[in-house]
């Protein structure tokens, strides 16, 4: 067996490609076209997809398709999905960190990083089947009626990841919204795009269903517009303070009255970066009318 | 009525080239057509579809309502054509001729004992009447497989013949079920067979078994249209039917209906869709020609 070494006879290692993440699959993105990230030292660590408004197009599809088994499936089986992920992501811990420590980390600011993150998905993995309870009510009516109120998940979310960071904000976006129920398109930060594939491979090898979490790479400006006006999307999350993007997604969400949550003020990593209420944030509130004249047990000397 | 010196012998095997038919057809997926081709393409696709509802659980007011549909597919986009035809079963006849008065939508109704065909002559033919007197325009027959796969080709033949007497001035579709014929060979045999037997139409699949229409079988068809009409000088319509869900696959098709038969056949007089479907995804891909924004189906009609 021969090893291929370069000039000064050390090993040449394999590279892995970094590709867009849709329905279950690793695709290349359907434009042909990437982009070479860099860190702050200018070196080059991949090339990676710049992805498209077709790949989009496509990520809802596969969502929109997904969506259905997701969230009629039982909640402690989502919990257990969510604790699935956290499991895997702990036993590739040093490729996350190495990941991290190419685009600007040091070690420690890295190992706290995936630590945090695998914290997260355990924090969300155990709200999977407690929020209903929490945020439910039974409702008083006069009326002879049975009256509660439940959470349901909105449908496809297509969410835009902080971009000023690889993995926590990805893993913090993505975790309410597969713990509710919904599925998502999320499009990772351009500039650090490297832990967000990899991530992928982490979901891909969890037991999460292909379509329930798709992720994209490519650019916030060329894409943000079709994350707010698609009309199969329910929701648009989007991170950073950027007023104009802010308000465009306002007004091309107002199509379809997508609901659009900005989270660019939230601390990812404080405590106050994880909330039941950001599950709650992309729920909607359904209320049941339920009869109950006829029942023995609603009236009195039962 | 063709000269029976010309119908060829049914016993010879036809000779149908797998490998090419699979890579000629491989091929039509190729093209890129894009904007107002697209456009016109979309348009000719949606007025060539027959919509079809052949459920047990058919009631009047589902066919009615898709009657609806066939008239006013979208109403906010103004221009759209109607769609060719409904399908539907005998039974349902009377109801779509009435919703459909004065529309120029054909009513179409499957017969013969749909879709299995196991049922005797004299059956069929009461079927066939029965759908040609409430109104039908159109009638979709299937051919006996049963018989067909046992070497009976002048069984079939006949029986094509009698249902096309009984239909009077109803065009007849003939229903080959391909997906039950197996082998190309076979395909273009039963075409050849339904051609020289008065078939106005022929047909791909009932849509009850899968695989259904696919595109190396249409073109299969298409040839042995193509080859009839150079022996005979008479056309015959095409309609693949079942598992042609979505536009672009919809616009492969009018590709090689157009590089295989060329644009005489480019109406639904001469070609159709069976689908049910194809008509809200088409209208979805027109939506966003328009708009240039992604749609989604709950902003449209249920079909």
């Amino acid at each position: 067996m021969t090893t291929v070494t370069n000039k000064n006879n050390k090993r040449l290692e394999i590279l892995k490609t970094y590709k867009i993440y849709i329905d279950g699959q690793f695709v290349r993105t359907e434009s042909g076209r990437y982009y070479i990230a860099t860190n702050s030292k200018k070196e080059n660590l991949a090339n990676v997809c710049l992805g498209s408004r077709k790949d989009f197009r496509d990520a809802v599809v596969a969502a929109r398709n997904a969506f259905g088994s997701w969230s009629t499936r039982a909640a402690f089986n989502r919990a257990q999905i969510l604790y699935r992920i956290a499991e895997m992501l702990e036993g590739r811990k040093a490729q996350f960190i190495d990941e991290l420590i190419k685009q600007d980390s040091t070690k420690t600011q890295a190992e706290k990083e995936v630590n945090l993150c695998i914290d997260r998905l355990i924090y969300y993995s155990g709200w999977c089947d407690k929020f209903q309870q929490l945020f439910s009510s039974v409702n008083p009516v006069a009326s002879p009626h049975f009256n509660f109120s439940v959470p349901e998940p909105m449908g496809v979310i297509a969410a835009i990841a902080p971009q000023n960071n690889s993995l926590l904000g990805l893993v913090s976006v993505i975790a309410p919204i597969i713990a509710g129920g919904n599925s998502c398109i999320v499009l990772a930060s351009a500039t650090m795009p490297l832990c967000a594939v990899t991530f992928a491979e982490v979901l891909n090898s969890s037991d999460l269903p292909g379509g329930v979490v798709n992720i994209l790479t490519g650019k916030v400006a060329e894409l943000v517009s079709y994350f707010s006006d698609h009309m199969d999307v329910n929701a648009t999350v989007y991170c950073e303070a950027d007023f104009a993007t802010q308000k465009m997604i306002k007004e091309k969400s107002a199509l379809n009255i997508k609901r659009v949550l900005l989270y660019n003020k939230i601390k990812w990593t404080d405590a106050s970066g994880q909330s039941p209420y950001f599950i709650m944030d992309l729920q909607e509130i359904k209320t049941t009318w339920h009869p109950i004249e006829n029942i023995g047990g609603a009236k009195a000397g039962y | 009525m063709i000269s029976t010196k010309i119908i060829p012998d049914f016993l010879l095997p036809p000779h149908i080239d797998q490998v090419g038919i699979e890579e000629r057809s491989s091929r039509f997926t190729k093209r890129s057509i894009k904007n107002e081709t697209k456009l016109n393409g979309l348009m000719l696709a949606l007025n060539m579809i027959d919509l079809t509802t052949l459920e047990g659980k058919d009631t009047d007011g589902k066919v009615k309502q898709l009657c609806y549909k066939a008239i006013h597919l979208h109403d906010v986009y103004p221009g759209l054509p109607t769609v060719a035809a409904i399908c539907v079963y005998p039974s349902m006849v009377k109801i779509a001729k009435k919703a459909l008065e004065g529309s120029g939508v054909k009513v179409a109704s499957v017969a013969t004992a749909f879709p299995s065909g196991q049922a005797t002559r004299d059956i069929k033919i009461r079927d066939t009447k029965y759908a040609v007197q409430h109104g039908a325009d159109e009638v979709d027959m299937v051919i006996s497989r049963g018989k067909f796969l046992q070497g009976e080709y002048n069984y079939v033949f006949d029986e094509i013949a009698a249902i096309k007497e009984a239909c009077g001035k109803a065009r007849l579709k003939v229903i080959l079920e391909t997906g039950e014929l197996v082998t190309y060979d076979k395909v273009r045999k039963a075409s050849d067979i339904a051609m020289y037997a008065g078939a106005d139409f022929i047909k791909t699949s009932t849509g009850k078994i899968s695989p259904a229409a696919t595109m190396p079988i249409t073109l299969v068809m298409l040839e042995a249209i193509r080859d009839f009409y150079y022996k005979t000088g008479k056309k015959i319509a095409m309609k693949p039917a079942g598992g042609i869900g979505k536009s672009k696959l919809a616009l492969h098709y009018l590709v090689m209906l157009n590089e295989t038969l060329g644009e005489d056949w480019m109406s639904n007089e001469w070609f159709r869709f069976g689908a049910s479907s194809l008509a809200n995804d088409i209208l979805m891909q027109l939506m966003k020609q328009k708009t240039g924004i992604y749609q989604n189906a709950n902003y449209f009609s249920i079909d």
